[in-house]
């Protein structure tokens, strides 16, 4: 266990690694300047700038110092904004996007779980064909598309809750539910063929076969085995709230990280896209080896010494 | 499942009928062959193409999603050429139409604004736009089926791209195995460790904006998980007595993978494509919205999205009619290959 434990780790730890190297060298690929107002600028003003932020120095050099400060947690200076660190940036930034991703998160997957082991439960019924139908509309409607309907008739024509404000509890209910829709279809039809999998096991067929009581059954075995694979589902869930939020919180002003990405894209804010780069990155390699580690846990049929992963 | 579909080629030798009986020193003798009872009993092997079929046939919303995705194909290719408009010719007295069709007014198609005005009525407009138009006066129904076009064009290719990528890297790791497998596996770990939004979106910033770069973006990534089902497929097949016996009659490397591996991996291949277009899909209307896609004047759907969600409020439709089209291929791609996953592989049915 510990083994493998250290072995992933240093797996986690070399892709960290090459992701930050791969970005560090595409942005000396991207074409224009970050500064503002480049071309008014002299050239001994350029100068100066480029010596302040340290780009005079050769390529090798930058990168060094770039690693150097980044293990010290330090990501260095915004371009565009006069003074400000990425690592303040972020700290500002993190907490709507921590808010509407995790409230996202969790109501996809309570109602994802409640819909998809109701129609494994009354399978082929008009209950499971409604529940399978909100799985393939959840599943294709791109989120932005369901945000901004969402946003038009919620918003705008009913006038229930705020359209693109950021004050107060009320305004983090339409972004988070526009996240949890791919999260409620991704759920649903993961436990929904989950569980149709586990009732068909013989144990399933033992526990009734020796008068367990049916929702004892339910319960006690089908439910408990069939929510263990669920916690792989984490990573792409992750995964679909990151992208997520970098189109939602555009579509309803929320001033989170997925925002402040897609503004410094489009202004080439160098510094602050390979921070929120380095972030999301960070944040997806630990939720995939939060996953494995605990999945090894869980299912003690996983073998973790073996090195192989089921 | 697979089915094993021996070459004859390889057996042609063996055949018992060929070789005259002769007595061998137990005295046994193999009793003759009569060839003609043995071809009358014998059935029409139903070949697991047209059993997948079959299969397929009988799911409803599979044959539904197909027919649609025809139809949906078929419009993005004469859509842009059935009314006198193009996607890029602006007509700045017409702008902001609400859509409008003669005999569908009942729909919603009536030419009437938000605030119930007849546009058409009080701007004198003669022709129809059956989508409505743009804020330059560009036709929408037009530019709707060019930008699909263009979005089904860009995924079909990068689904291409990503299945040839796939298909070679998955099948030569499977195929040598040992050493070669263990980097080859090292990369695709690395690979899927880095969320490919990220890269997509750092390599679109690096490249020229347009169709091209698109494509290239995506499918830097996007090969990893056709590379896995191959090589998983094909690990799976190489243990199994039909490779051993091809192989112990001499069949070449390459005659092997032809005829034997790939052949037998295709219907977890077909279908990895298959979920692969609308996630190309996705990802290009994604990125057109965030501003990373085509130029104007060319349109695809996230164009159109984007182009329609700034104006919301005041013409709803210019969102709502790319919404539902792009919704309705990403719908008929999912269940098309939900239905293929069952037909291809009736192992992996829940």
């Amino acid at each position: 266990m510990k083994r493998y434990l250290i072995q992933r780790f240093a797996y986690a730890l070399i892709t960290l690694f090459i992701i930050v190297t791969a970005t560090f060298l595409l942005m000396q690929l991207l074409p224009g300047t970050p500064y503002s107002n480049a071309e008014k600028l002299t050239e001994s003003q350029r100068a100066i700038l480029d010596a302040k932020y340290g780009l005079d120095k050769p390529v090798a050099i930058q990168y060094i110092t770039y690693i150097g400060n980044l293990v010290q947690g330090d990501l260095g200076y915004s371009f565009q904004y006069q003074g400000r660190t990425v690592m303040s940036m972020i700290g500002d930034r993190i907490g709507p996007s921590a808010l509407i991703g995790l409230q996202g998160l969790v109501f996809g997957t309570i109602i994802g779980l409640v819909l998809g082991i109701i129609s494994a439960l009354r399978h082929n019924t008009a209950v499971d064909y409604v529940s399978v139908t909100i799985a393939v509309l959840g599943m294709s409607i791109p989120s932005f598309v369901f945000a901004a309907l969402l946003q038009y008739y919620i918003g705008v024509k009913l006038g229930w809750l705020p359209v693109a404000l950021w004050e107060n509890y009320q305004s983090t209910i339409l972004p988070s539910l526009a996240l949890s829709v791919t999260v409620i279809a991704t759920v649903a039809r993961f436990i929904r063929s989950e569980m149709l999998e586990v009732l068909g096991q013989d144990y399933v067929t033992t526990a009734r076969a020796k008068g367990l009581n049916e929702s004892g059954v339910i319960w006690k075995h089908v439910i408990r085995n069939a929510l263990i694979p669920v916690v792989t589902m984490l990573g792409p869930l992750a995964v679909s709230i990151m992208t997520g939020t970098l189109v939602i919180e555009k579509i309803f002003g929320v001033p989170g990280l997925g925002e402040q990405f897609t503004l410094s894209i489009l202004v080439l804010d160098y510094s602050v896209i390979m921070g929120i780069t380095l972030l999301y990155s960070a944040l997806f390699i630990f939720v995939v080896f939060f996953v494995d580690v605990l999945y090894g846990l869980l299912d003690p049929r996983i073998d973790l010494k073996g090195g192989s992963k089921a | 499942m697979t089915t094993i579909q021996p070459n004859d080629g390889d057996f042609k030798n063996l055949r018992s009928q060929d070789r005259p009986a002769e007595p061998s020193v137990d005295l046994f003798v193999p009793k003759p062959l009569d060839a003609t009872v043995r071809e009358e009993l014998a059935a029409p092997a139903p070949t697991f193409w047209k059993e997948a079929r079959e299969r397929l046939f009988k799911n409803k919303g599979a044959v539904v999603s197909l027919v649609l995705l025809i139809i949906l194909g078929a419009m993005s290719l004469i859509g842009p050429s059935m009314n006198e408009f193009t996607y890029r010719e602006q007509h700045i007295p017409h702008s902001n139409l609400p859509p409008k069709v003669a005999g569908l007014e009942w729909l919603g198609f009536d030419g009437k604004d938000v605030n119930g005005v007849d546009q058409y009525a009080q701007r004198g407009v003669e022709t129809n736009y059956w989508f409505g138009t743009d804020e330059f006066g560009r036709d929408l129904w037009t530019r709707v089926w060019k930008g699909t076009q263009i979005s089904l064009f860009i995924a079909l290719v990068a689904a291409f791209l990503d299945l040839v990528i796939g298909v070679i890297y998955g099948g030569i790791s499977a195929y040598y195995g040992g050493r070669i497998d263990n980097v080859m596996q090292r990369i695709i770990e690395i690979l899927t460790g880095i969320p490919n939004l990220i890269v997509i979106i750092l390599f679109i910033l690096i490249l020229e904006p347009g169709i091209r770069s698109i494509i290239l973006a995506m499918i830097i990534t996007g090969w990893v998980g056709m590379a896995r089902v191959v090589r998983g497929q094909m690990l799976q097949l190489k243990g199994q007595e039909f490779v051993l016996a091809s192989r112990t009659l001499g069949a070449s490397d390459s005659r092997l993978m032809r005829k034997h591996l790939l052949p037998n991996v295709m219907g977890p291949i077909i279908v990895t494509v298959m979920f692969t277009i609308p996630t190309a899909i996705f990802f290009e209307a994604f990125l057109s919205f965030i501003g990373l896609g085509l130029q104007a004047p060319l349109a695809s759907l996230g164009v159109l999205i984007e182009d329609g969600y700034d104006a919301i409020r005041s013409f709803p439709y210019k969102l709502l009619i790319p919404a539902v089209v792009i919704s309705l291929v990403m719908i008929c791609f999912n269940l098309l290959a939900d239905g293929l996953r069952d037909a291809l592989d009736p192992k992996m049915r829940k």
